[in-house]
């Protein structure tokens, strides 16, 4: 036996071909590859907003009570809603099926709590005169700085695209789980276990999302009252 | 483990009807195919517009009575407006770079040959990667309906530039000209790409991770491979950025946001807020549509050019009858090369009022890529070194394609300097450097691997008097067009004018525009040698048999053209690394991947077995 055959034995034969190395299947890997990519959209506009915050003057127009507080139930839905599916995943690990759905259809019902909650939010900011292109007239007014210059219109394009953005991605998770849940005894677990990867995931843009867009904006000096 | 790999893949029987066979089929072959129809198409468009841009810089006034037919609001009495040559610059960018220079190399060629050269019956998802094909076809559908409803009468579609820079794109249709429906049509159009290569993307990676057959280990890949994993992995990455850009951008002109614009505009004499025609935006950025546009753009320039990196490596190998030379320095500096891209897209921006410290960070990223590129180059010499070379036809356009990328590639060290690249921005240097470096040779990669895989894809041979007629025209012709346009871009010549008669200190360039334009036409036209070429040897080439060129990877040991599951049922056994030619002591002077042993070891030489695994010993 030659040297070189002899490393090559020793080698991680998990990379040798004629398996699977990270003993995921291909539709788990596909989601991973998904994520990462999906990620670096939300990354795009995170940027972007990040990129146009520093660049203008910001408006900071969140009052605690009820913005944040809201804002902060609604997070409260998202999160349970994470681990509602983690139980459900653990059911369809356990082969109990009927338990799985449960869990999954509290998930969609939690995910949907926080697009209405959302819509509620985003009802009562453009009734308050949030548009994409302008701020209320009273933010306009408190918001200038003293050199004159006012805080910039770009607060609700960013708002309402990064915001809209993650619920379009709620929705269709909601979507994807409800036929999930739907033909569960058909599907395998790695599929299940799949849809709760997605799931996680969006949530865990929501965690991101939450303290840059909300948590950066509180109106800490009770300006906007 | 072997048994769940095959339950994993879905095997589908053989379809029989002609629409699932050849129009909505889930075969990687024919989707492979269909991209490469689609880039062939999509070539000939761009490559039209091309030379109608050619015609007006060297004959300006001139009138053309088929244009004054064609488009009798753009070029009337068939002179060629302003207008309408800055549609056709847009015009010619976006379908090159999108659906010529991302799609064959990767979607046809990728979609062809990486599932067969890693041993698997198809895609990791069949479904989606039919998918993939339709979803960009209606790209480039969109794209096309961008010429014949831009939204005003004088253009062929938007004005822009590929790279669309905002403001201008972002304003609608008061910013003049080519700003109305076409430019929305070409953001659509963008978007529908973006999303169709991601999910190609994600199938590439997942398909190579998971499904290599027995013993086709990392570094037994061909680097052909290597190159589309690498493409597929810097694709899924940059995508998704130019949606969430192109998004933005959208809302923008549609939504009335202001993301890239700016505040206190002055367009078509009207200040912005101060007309309900020119709406009140305040606040946004240019330079953020700069940023987000080249942190896709710069990857996407290796999007083009890796995977003619790839088919080069594996094709001089074949006919140089020896290993590639250092087969892992080339996988790393393929990946540093994508890794790398990531990090330099600062370099399109130097003039764009960026801080100098972050332009010196931007300039010493950029040039240090020229190691891993010189790694490359050196090593494809160092594969022809002593070889015994065979000149054929794929031979050639691969040799071209080492020739046009150094050639491109030394003024990338020019441009890549801020302070050089200040003076020479936006001049006929640039245009020069990125058509020799991404544009023509990832062309050259193209034609190569559709010569080198033609018998294999079609069971027949091309006509090798043709293809080297065709090679020696079109490498003479692409070098008489851009080499000029380095003395252009010296002289001062600024790129996207419609013309150049108004500047004096440009007149003397006049017989050098004229010699690139007829080069250019001359190159264009002996295409359709290529193209004769290509449809007659479909019916009446030479037969071809399983293995021609005498090559060593398992795309040459299945039938030509390939059976619907590739090999027949049976999943392929590697055993051996991808570039096993010369071998000391070998029947034939090489070595299939699948051959099990084959080496009679000669006597006195113990130990020594040919240019050993991986092809990194010699």
């Amino acid at each position: 036996m030659s040297t070189e055959a002899r490393a090559e034995s020793f080698a991680a034969a998990d990379w040798d071909g004629g398996t699977l190395p990270y003993r995921v299947g291909h539709r788990k890997l596909g989601m991973w590859l998904f994520i990462v990519s999906d990620s670096l959209t939300f990354s795009a506009l995170l940027m972007g907003y990040a990129y146009l915050r520093a660049s203008n003057v910001w408006p900071t127009p969140f009052p605690f009570y009820p913005s944040i507080v809201f804002s902060s139930v609604m997070t409260f839905c998202l999160l349970s809603s994470s681990l509602t599916m983690v139980f459900g995943v653990s059911a369809s690990a356990r082969g109990d099926k009927a338990g799985a759905r449960k869990w999954i259809i509290a998930t969609i019902l939690l995910g949907l709590a926080f697009v209405v909650l959302h819509m509620i939010e985003w009802n009562h900011l453009i009734s308050e005169g949030l548009r994409p292109f302008f701020l209320p007239e009273h933010w306009v007014k408190v918001f200038t700085t003293t050199d004159g210059t006012p805080p910039s219109p770009l607060f609700g394009a960013t708002f309402f695209a990064i915001t809209g953005l993650h619920m379009f991605h709620v929705l269709t998770g909601a979507l994807y789980l409800s036929v999930v849940a739907a033909r569960v005894k058909k599907l395998k677990h790695e599929d299940i276990e799949i849809s709760g990867l997605y799931w996680h995931f969006v949530d865990l843009v929501w965690m991101f999302v939450f303290p840059l867009i909300y948590i950066m904006s509180v109106d800490v000096q009770g300006l906007t009252k | 483990m072997s048994v769940e790999t095959h339950d994993e893949v879905h095997r589908h029987p053989a379809p029989t009807g002609f629409i699932r066979k050849y129009i909505f089929s889930i075969d990687h072959k024919v989707i492979g195919i269909q991209y490469i129809v689609l880039a062939l198409a999509a070539v000939l468009v761009g490559m039209t517009m091309s030379v109608l841009m050619r015609m007006n810089l060297s004959w300006p006034g001139t009138s053309w009575p088929i244009l004054a037919t064609l488009f009798p609001a753009g070029a009337p009495g068939g002179v060629m407006n302003p207008e309408f040559y800055l549609s056709l610059v847009t015009m010619h960018g976006t379908i090159m770079v999108f659906f010529v220079l991302t799609t064959a190399p990767q979607g046809g060629f990728g979609n062809y040959f990486l599932p067969i050269q890693i041993g698997a019956d198809d895609m990791a998802f069949p479904y989606l990667n039919m998918l993939s094909f339709w979803v960009t076809l209606v790209g480039f559908i969109v794209i096309l309906a961008a010429i014949f409803f831009s939204g005003s009468p004088s253009t062929i579609g938007p004005i822009g530039g590929w790279t669309g820079y905002a403001p201008l794109s972002a304003l609608g249709a008061i910013a003049g000209p080519g700003q109305g429906m076409g430019m929305n049509l070409w953001i659509i159009s963008i978007a529908i790409f973006c999303v169709g290569s991601l999910l190609g993307a994600l199938n590439f990676i997942t398909t190579l991770l998971n499904m290599r057959t027995r013993g086709m280990s990392l570094m037994r890949m061909p680097l052909t491979c290597w190159a589309w994993f690498t493409t597929a992995v810097l694709a899924l990455l940059s995508f998704p950025v130019l949606l969430g850009a192109g998004i933005l951008l959208l809302l923008d002109r549609v939504a009335g946001t202001s993301f890239f614009i700016p505040g206190g505009l002055y367009v078509g004499g009207l200040l912005s807020g101060q007309d309900a025609r020119f709406p009140l935006h305040t606040g946004g950025s240019p330079i953020l549509w700069q940023h987000l546009f080249w942190f896709f753009g710069h990857p996407e320039v290796y999007i083009a050019i890796l995977p003619g990196m790839g088919a080069t490596s594996h094709i001089l190998a074949t006919f140089a009858r020896k290993p590639v030379f250092g087969y892992r320095a080339m996988v790393f500096a393929i990946f540093a090369i994508g890794l790398l891209g990531f990090f330099v897209w600062g370099h399109h921006m130097f003039i764009s009022g960026m801080s100098p410290y972050s332009a010196v960070a931007f300039s010493i990223i950029t040039l240090s890529i020229g190691v891993p590129s010189a790694v490359k180059t050196f090593n494809w010499l160092g594969t022809l070194w002593g070889g015994k070379i065979r000149f054929t036809t794929p031979m050639l356009f691969a040799i071209g394609f080492v020739s046009l990328f150094v050639a491109g590639g030394i003024t990338g060290l020019i441009l890549g300097q801020t302070s050089l690249d200040l003076s020479s921005h936006d001049t006929y240097i640039v245009l020069a450097h990125f058509h020799l470096v991404m544009g023509v040779a990832a062309i050259f990669g193209m034609f190569a691997g559709i010569y080198f895989w033609f018998p294999k894809m079609f069971g027949r041979m091309m006509n090798e008097r043709l293809g080297q007629f065709h090679f020696w025209i079109t490498f003479i012709g692409v070098y008489s067009i851009f080499v000029p346009m380095h003395v252009m871009g010296l002289v001062g010549m600024p790129r996207r004018y419609a013309q150049f008669t108004e500047y004096e200190f440009l007149k003397s360039l006049h017989p050098l525009v004229v010699f690139v334009s007829i080069a250019a036409i001359v190159t264009a036209v002996v295409q359709i040698v290529f193209y004769f070429n290509l449809v007659w040897s479909i019916f009446k080439g030479k037969k071809a048999g399983d293995n021609p060129w005498e090559a060593t990877t398992l795309e040459w040991t299945t039938p030509s053209p390939p059976p619907h599951d590739n090999f027949a049922g049976r999943a392929p056994t590697v055993y051996r690394g991808p570039y096993e030619y010369a071998v000391p002591g070998a029947a034939n002077d090489f070595l299939m991947q699948t051959d099990p042993e084959g080496v009679v070891e000669p006597a006195g030489s113990e130990g020594i077995t040919g240019n050993g695994h991986n092809g990194h010993r010699h």
